[in-house]
């Protein structure tokens, strides 16, 4: 097929680009060429145990990737559900629309990151691909609480890359947690407005909640917050030592 | 053509469409944005003749010269959405909704001007001053119905300009982000206010009936072709060297999603000859 064959050149292709975008990214990518195969990735035991095993995500540019491919993980994996659930089947057709983008630009977002971390990073730096996660608070044939978690979710994101951006130290990266908290807050922002209107509060896009009426500013919280705070979707461990 | 004879000529077609219909409003707003677009790009933001660039100009460091373009982008939402509010035009939405948005809005672009003004002083620079500015274009719109258009007509003009405001904060903000970086304190702040433009740019253009994101370089049913510079290159599948649509397949990876899943930037002159559009001095 056409698209395969596509896909398999441009990875190579890929990978070379994505090492102009730091120099730390040739060391690491040279090692990955000679390491070759040994990258399978073993999974981590999802016992709550201080193992010296527990992957962290590292510091830098590469913990934030790691990081940002974490939430991006989770998202997708909500809305994954979403989409398999019957509210979703049975919504009206603009709340239907609005969540199945959600759903591709979120998948969209998480094989970016897969992408970009290796093609730049040792495979024994980078986030294992399939993170655990536990939605038994979630009832997926339920509208407000699909609707209620996406708001969640998304506000969430909005402020974990706007907390992360200063950890940042490639320009080029920076740019990219531009992109894509931007289009986080138009979700927020879709979200809101739907259950805005259910409870005739037309401000809730942008609700006082979520952004300080005093300075205009959304928020943006340093990575240990974050993690803490969507602990409880996540069940496989790791951790952020390097991050703030 | 430099940029006085360019807003010279602005100015005269103004005076020979007064009257015009909407759509020739639109469409003579297209022309001059295409001049507008050619004027600013040999000379750049140096050749703008606003007091704003002017002081933008010779503001030392980059990320002095990235707050005061911030600075004149918000005064000119700021100026827009209280204008909006004390003019009628709201009303035409009998729900109530639209107003709320526009105070919701408006209370956190005054707020933004609040702050980039006592960021720029903390700093112990000089914020650039409040330019004029005339949201008709020279009389191309009439989003408040100060002239006459009509309400439905001003109404619709009124949704559109702000949309096309906040996709463009959005993408300058974004644009502006590397100018900050190593002052944490700044680029937080720039981050947080660019995720609030996001959130009003969603909802304005639900409010018109759009989706919340863009896709392709679309600018959406409704909005007057001139307002396509703000959409040019949103079109763009290549992200840190990838092209985001070979990363696998379905509906996630189609051009659509692929570019309504990154906003893109634009530069400090792309935004400057946008703004200047109705930016009078």
């Amino acid at each position: 097929m056409k698209n395969k064959k596509i896909k398999v050149e441009s990875i190579n292709n890929n990978r070379r680009r994505f090492l102009k975008m730091s120099g730390i990214a040739l060391a690491g990518s040279g090692i990955l060429l000679a390491c070759s195969n040994d990258d399978d990735f073993t999974p981590i035991d999802p016992a709550p145990d201080p193992d010296p095993n527990t992957f962290d995500l590292g510091g830098g540019d590469l913990g934030v990737l790691n990081y940002a491919y974490a939430l991006e993980q989770l998202e997708a994996e909500f809305y994954t559900r979403v989409v398999n659930g019957s509210y979703w089947n049975g919504a009206a057709s603009e709340e239907k629309q609005i969540l199945q983008d959600l759903y591709n630009h979120e998948v969209n977002h998480r094989e970016f990151f897969k992408a970009a971390l290796n093609a730049n990073f040792d495979a024994d730096l980078v986030l294992p691909e399939s993170l655990e996660f536990n939605f038994e608070s979630v009832d997926f044939s339920n509208r407000n609480s699909v609707l209620e978690t996406a708001q969640l979710l998304e506000d969430t994101g909005v402020k974990a890359y706007n907390g992360a951006g200063k950890i940042i130290e490639t320009a080029a990266y920076l740019v990219i947690a531009g992109k894509i908290v931007s289009v986080e807050a138009r979700h927020a922002a879709a979200i809101r407005s739907i259950r805005g209107n259910d409870m005739g509060d037309f401000k809730l896009f942008a609700g006082d909640d979520a952004v300080d009426p005093n300075t205009g500013l959304d928020g943006a919280e340093d990575p240990s917050v974050i993690i803490d705070a969507a602990g409880g979707f996540i069940v496989t461990p790791f951790t952020a030592n390097q991050l703030p | 053509m430099n940029i006085i004879k360019f807003l010279d000529e602005f100015t005269s077609e103004n005076l020979s469409n007064k009257g015009s219909s909407r759509r020739d409003a639109l469409s003579t707003f297209s022309s001059l944005g295409k001049k507008a677009a050619l004027a600013a790009v040999p000379f750049g933001m140096a050749t703008v003749t606003n007091k704003a660039k002017a002081a933008t100009m010779f503001q030392s460091t980059e990320a002095v010269g990235a707050l005061q373009l911030a600075l004149t982008l918000e005064y000119l939402e700021a100026s827009f959405y209280l204008q909006a509010l004390n003019s009628n035009v709201l009303d035409e939405d009998g729900t109530g909704k639209a107003n709320a948005i526009y105070e919701q809005i408006s209370l956190h672009e005054s707020a933004h001007v609040t702050l980039l003004q006592d960021t720029l002083v903390s700093l112990g620079e000089t914020p650039v001053d409040e330019p004029t500015f005339d949201f008709t274009a020279g009389g191309s719109f009439d989003p408040f119905n100060e002239n006459g258009t009509g309400q439905a007509t001003a109404y619709a003009q009124l949704l559109a300009l702000a949309q096309a405001f906040e996709d463009t904060g959005v993408r300058a903000y974004k644009g502006q982000a590397g100018a900050l970086m190593g002052n944490d304190v700044l680029l937080t702040a720039a981050l947080q206010i660019h995720s609030v433009e996001a959130r009003h740019a969603s909802e304005i253009r639900r409010l018109r009936g759009l989706q919340g994101w863009i896709t392709g370089n679309e600018r959406g049913a409704g909005m007057p072709a001139d307002t396509q510079a703000v959409y040019n290159g949103e079109e763009n599948i290549i992200q840190g060297g990838v092209d985001v649509t070979t990363l696998g397949s379905g509906s996630p990876f189609t051009f659509d999603s692929s570019t309504e899943a990154y906003d893109e930037t634009i530069t400090a002159d792309e935004a400057t000859t946008i703004a200047s559009l109705f930016i009078v001095s």
